[in-house]
């Protein structure tokens, strides 16, 4: 059994476990340069209020102190991640980090009565130790947990936690419930294609046959409808799944524990990284970088960091993101630990298209952009039609010469001793 | 990219674990030292020490003076530990509404209350407030100017 940790409104939880006067208050973070709307809590997202709004339309509400918008504070929800990750670590046999708030834990051997005592103990533990809310999913494979996943959130009656048993009735009741549109990696023009052969919930899709869908689609939706049914079929890192966050990582042929190595193995995943962000037109506002140690070594120290570097603005640009996961990986490396994995997440995706020109853009650096984009797509057209690997990028280094706004950024409660919370007596 | 928009959250392992003093301290006659007591390569680590479950620690800075009686004075570093369940005579930090504070949680007649280490302010009953444990100090750092 595969089990979906998912942060609730991860970024407004991180603000209000050090602000509890934030609590039922509608809250959003905004993105530091462009100033839209990032993450909203439930009572914003109630209001109305959708993702990407720019913040000077709702600049009257704010006047009116009806709503909080905050600037985006990584390097705290990159900590409150990590310590989330850590509690997982602890209490599951293993666990997979999807996104900076949503992880993957292994649930074997459990009988299926234990298996909702102990999702229930890991949403209590998470919320307990970090202050974060947290929905478990659980079931037979990925696609089913994410499912049981949004049950857990969206369902008041699961109080946050849903374990999905194959061949249940609650099963085929949620399933006939979600729309297909719902179902990880199942996008618009699939629902559309799907719904002209009466396929138009997550059941229908399940009782479809796998081979012929194969036929008309692809191997891909033939392994969400095995993925429905109860097989698992679908790795972390599949390479066809459209994602609203792109995350990269491998474990290594061998435990190392040289920085060069490392570096390198980071190095390709963000270049990797950067590459799947240009394909589905995206730009990312952060990096994550983060490495494990073999934990099932008892006799190795362990040591399983991970690091959120901002990017001065949202970009796709390979040199931008290898720089900022080279610093992030610098920051975290320490020597004598033996490391088992390394990864790079890309954090907060907009769509390239749609990105406003910032207040500080000049002539020079649209100009400089443009020069960016044929440059990046002068490499992507090499590696594609010569093969992956053909050009790339050593380490450049780029300075941002602009300073990014964040004047509405809360302290970094838990990394900096001069920005600590402070408790009254 | 300025080297302060650089983070790294995780809870490192310390560099600056101290060395472990050879010259061990022995309470009474109690027989030759071991030869273990002083093998080489030990050190001490405060964090090992003071941080018993790292996801779970945060660090708060205290303001006011209520809390002396206990030894907590304005301007001392907590380290509360959200794992640890709260049970009378802990000093708790709690959110009482909507502000961080740092009391004494005792049973007072079987009825909780926040108390403070100074009889000039009287022990808050619990249950008459809006008010969530948010964690339990483990201990109180405090530095002398020198």
């Amino acid at each position: 059994m595969i089990g979906l940790v998912d942060c609730n409104n991860f970024y407004v939880s991180c603000e209000r476990v050090f602000q509890p006067r934030l609590e039922g208050v509608p809250v959003g973070v905004m993105s530091n340069n462009d100033g839209c709307v990032i993450a909203r809590s439930n009572e914003l997202k109630q209001m109305g209020v959708e993702m990407g709004t720019p913040a000077f339309e709702l600049q009257n509400l704010v006047n009116q102190g009806r709503i909080r918008l905050l600037s985006s504070n990584y390097e705290l929800y990159g900590d409150m991640s990590a310590r989330v990750r850590e509690v997982l670590e602890e209490f599951s046999a293993g666990v997979e980090p999807y996104s900076i708030d949503e992880m993957f834990i292994r649930a074997d051997g459990f009988k299926p009565e234990q298996l909702l005592t102990h999702a229930r103990e890991i949403h209590r533990k998470v919320r307990q130790y970090t202050g974060i809310p947290v929905s478990v999913g659980v079931a037979p494979s990925r696609t089913l947990a994410k499912l049981a996943n949004r049950a857990a959130k969206k369902v008041p009656m699961f109080r946050g936690v849903c374990v999905l048993t194959p061949d249940d009735d609650a099963t085929r009741h949620l399933l006939e419930g979600t729309q297909l549109g719902d179902v990880w990696g199942v996008g618009r023009r699939l629902v559309e294609r799907l719904a002209i052969m009466g396929i138009r919930t997550a059941w229908d899709l399940a009782q479809a046959d796998p081979k012929a869908i194969r036929r008309r689609f692809s191997v891909t939706l033939e392994r969400t409808v095995r993925e429905l049914q109860g097989t698992p079929c679908i790795e972390l890192n599949d390479a066809d799944r459209p994602r609203d966050r792109i995350m990269t990582s491998r474990s290594f042929g061998r435990l190392t524990s040289d920085q060069g190595e490392l570096q390198e193995a980071i190095r390709q995943h963000a270049q990797r990284g950067a590459e799947k962000l240009r394909q589905q037109d995206s730009h990312a506002r952060a990096v994550l970088i983060f490495l494990k140690t073999n934990r099932h070594r008892l006799d190795l120290a362990q040591y399983s960091p991970s690091a959120v570097v901002e990017l001065p603005e949202p970009t796709d640009d390979s040199r931008l993101i290898l720089t900022a996961a080279r610093q992030g990986l610098e920051t975290v490396y320490r020597r004598g630990y033996r490391f088992m994995k390394g990864g790079v997440m890309l954090l907060d995706l907009v769509d390239a298209n749609r990105q406003k020109l910032s207040l500080l853009d000049t002539p020079e650096r649209a100009d400089q952009r443009d020069r960016d984009h044929k440059l990046m797509t002068a490499l992507d057209e090499l590696n594609q039609r010569m093969g992956s690997g053909t050009v790339r990028l050593g380490m450049p280094s780029k300075n941002a010469a602009w300073h990014l706004r964040c004047t509405h950024r809360t302290p970094c409660w838990t990394t900096r001793w001069n920005e600590l919370p402070k408790a009254r007596t | 990219m300025r080297p302060s928009e650089i983070f790294h959250p995780h809870p490192a392992p310390t560099y600056h674990a101290l060395p472990h003093p050879l010259a061990t301290i022995r309470a009474g006659i109690s027989g030759f030292p071991s030869p273990a007591e002083d093998y080489v390569g030990r050190t001490l680590d405060l964090n090992e020490r003071l941080v018993k479950r790292p996801s779970a620690t945060f660090f708060m800075t205290v303001t006011g003076d209520s809390m002396e009686g206990f030894g907590i004075q304005d301007g001392d570093t907590l380290v509360v530990d959200r794992s640890v369940d709260a049970r009378p005579g802990h000093i708790v930090v709690a959110l009482v509404d909507g502000e961080i504070i740092v009391k004494r949680y005792e049973l007072l007649g079987r009825r909780p209350y926040l108390c403070s280490g100074n009889d000039r302010y009287a022990p808050i009953p619990i249950s008459d407030l809006d008010c969530q444990l948010w964690g339990v100090v483990r201990s109180v750092i405090h530095e002398y100017p020198v």
